[in-house]
């Protein structure tokens, strides 16, 4: 298992503070999701793939996470046009496919598209501990930043202590069926790594307090936010208040 | 006046909700300043629970723990303890849990209310006396189990304890971290009471040796420690059972 595919490399993006790429990828991906324009989503779709080129990302990486999303869009391409209520675009046989349908089809699929790349390129591009301390230093509540910190670093432990126990299953000679039998261990594998969790969770927690831990972390790392976090946060301000007045001319205009 | 020891334990009993049996019957135990004290029992003998009483984890039902002669019992209290006795525990998995090496080390420093730049540097400097430094930007989970091992001694030796307990510290070591571990114990200069069933270990790190059975110890009075010449298989082919 590795989630950090992106976090690895030098280019300008990933130097950035995590907490500068935290704030204007929130702030791209609310004017995006809330847009209802077809400019607006076209120029979050632009500016997204401008950012993912400063990142200078493995485009074919990025690619395969685009096609796992555009398969949740493809059921909406195959449900709103028939369903929606609107002009008439064409027949086929007995279905009719709308028009309203169809474009609003589209409107989704660019506006899922631009948010998943913005996120690729702003958030993938920091380590998972990184943008964990930048959820502590932006006063996100400390024990939501601990729970994201804790999942990843116990999750493999966790996984492996799983893969551990459907070995010991295997060695036995068990195999998956459609039965009782089958049901009942897979039940006893999920409550054993649920219990063995919670107790790795407790030997943790206790190996904490051991070393003084009272329920705040200490950053090692201060990372001062500096004349580039300043500019690429400006030039997102920017980028932001554009899209959001392309959004405004066109509900006004429409 | 003689000094008081480092900790004294004084009829210590301790049993599990739901079980008959205590855990630990009326416990007696000291260590001295730099005493090194072996204790050796059978599985499930309360070897690890004796640990987490006297760290506080646990709380006895009867019986005291002094510090330097002061007797504890609240949290508060063990927190003056633990800042200067260390556990090793005998997972590193539980102990190790930030992203990175020099973050994990530099962890207890921090909440002892070390600077960033401080803990940084403190770390920086355990790691690199045990010989640790070129794991420091590792991610933690990624060591192998030998590294696991020796970073969480280093994340407990950073905090600069007076004394060390080490629970199992040999399990699932290979022969050669295993050596590497009673070398770098020995060159502490520290007190410390170290759980093991492996006998060599004990005798290559420890001056004296306790017995644990059923809950109570056995035989704790400076028994000399020796080796014994042994035959088993393989005993024709040349190998090493460590140097003493």
């Amino acid at each position: 298992m590795n989630f950090e595919t992106f976090s690895a490399s030098t280019s300008f993006v990933h130097q950035l503070d995590a907490r500068v790429k935290l704030l204007s990828g929130l702030g791209l991906v609310v004017v995006i999701a809330l847009g209802r324009a077809f400019p607006t989503a076209w120029g979050g779709l632009c500016l997204a793939i401008c950012l993912v080129l400063a990142a200078r990302l493995d485009l074919g990486q990025v690619f395969r996470r685009l096609l796992l999303v555009n398969g949740f869009v493809l059921f909406l391409w195959i449900t709103l046009p028939l369903t929606y209520p609107g002009i008439t675009a064409f027949t086929f046989g007995p279905l009719t496919f709308s028009q309203e349908g169809i474009s609003l089809a589209l409107l989704i699929s660019i506006k899922t598209n631009a948010t998943v790349l913005v996120l690729i390129s702003l958030l993938a591009t920091s380590s998972l501990a990184a943008l964990g301390q930048a959820l502590v230093q932006l006063k996100v509540p400390a024990k939501l930043c601990l729970l994201l910190l804790f999942s990843y670093r116990y999750i493999f432990v966790i996984h492996q202590e799983y893969l551990r126990l459907v070995r010991a299953a295997r060695l036995r000679c068990f195999k998956a069926g459609t039965n009782l039998h089958t049901y009942r261990t897979t039940g006893y594998l999920f409550g054993m790594t649920l219990v063995k969790s919670h107790h790795r969770a407790h030997r943790v927690r206790q190996a904490m307090v051991l070393r003084g831990f009272q329920g705040k972390f200490h950053s090692l790392h201060e990372s001062p936010v500096g004349r580039n976090e300043i500019g690429f946060a400006l030039l997102m301000l920017i980028a932001v208040a554009f899209l959001v007045g392309l959004e405004l001319i066109n509900r006004i205009s429409a | 006046m003689i000094a008081p020891p480092l900790i004294e334990i004084n009829d210590l009993s301790f049993s599990y909700p739901a079980v008959e049996s205590p855990i630990l019957d009326r416990i007696n135990l000291t260590l001295q300043y730099q005493q090194q004290l072996g204790l050796i029992g059978p599985n499930g003998c309360g070897k690890t629970t004796l640990f987490h009483c006297m760290m506080g984890l646990l709380q006895p039902q009867s019986g005291t723990i002094r510090f330097k002669g002061k007797e504890i019992r609240e949290s508060g209290e063990f927190f003056t303890l633990r800042k200067e006795i260390g556990l090793l525990f005998q997972d590193a998995d539980d102990q190790l849990f930030c992203p990175t090496v020099i973050e994990d080390v530099a962890f207890g420093p921090l909440n002892l209310g070390a600077s960033p730049k401080a803990a940084a540097e403190a770390a920086h400097q355990t790691l690199g006396e045990l010989g640790l430094e070129h794991l420091e930007n590792r991610v933690t989970h990624h060591l192998s189990g030998g590294e696991k091992k020796l970073v969480s001694l280093a994340t407990i030796l950073a905090m600069q304890p007076r004394a060390l307990f080490l629970d199992e510290p040999t399990n699932n070591l290979d022969p050669e971290t295993r050596e590497r571990l009673i070398a770098i114990i020995r060159g502490l200069g520290l007190g410390y009471i170290i759980i093991s069933h492996d006998y060599d270990f004990l005798a290559a790190t420890c001056t004296d040796l306790a017995g644990m059975k059923a809950g109570r110890i056995v035989a704790a009075d400076h028994s000399a420690l020796h080796t014994h010449h042994h035959v088993h298989p393989h005993g024709a082919h040349p190998h090493q059972h460590g140097d003493h």
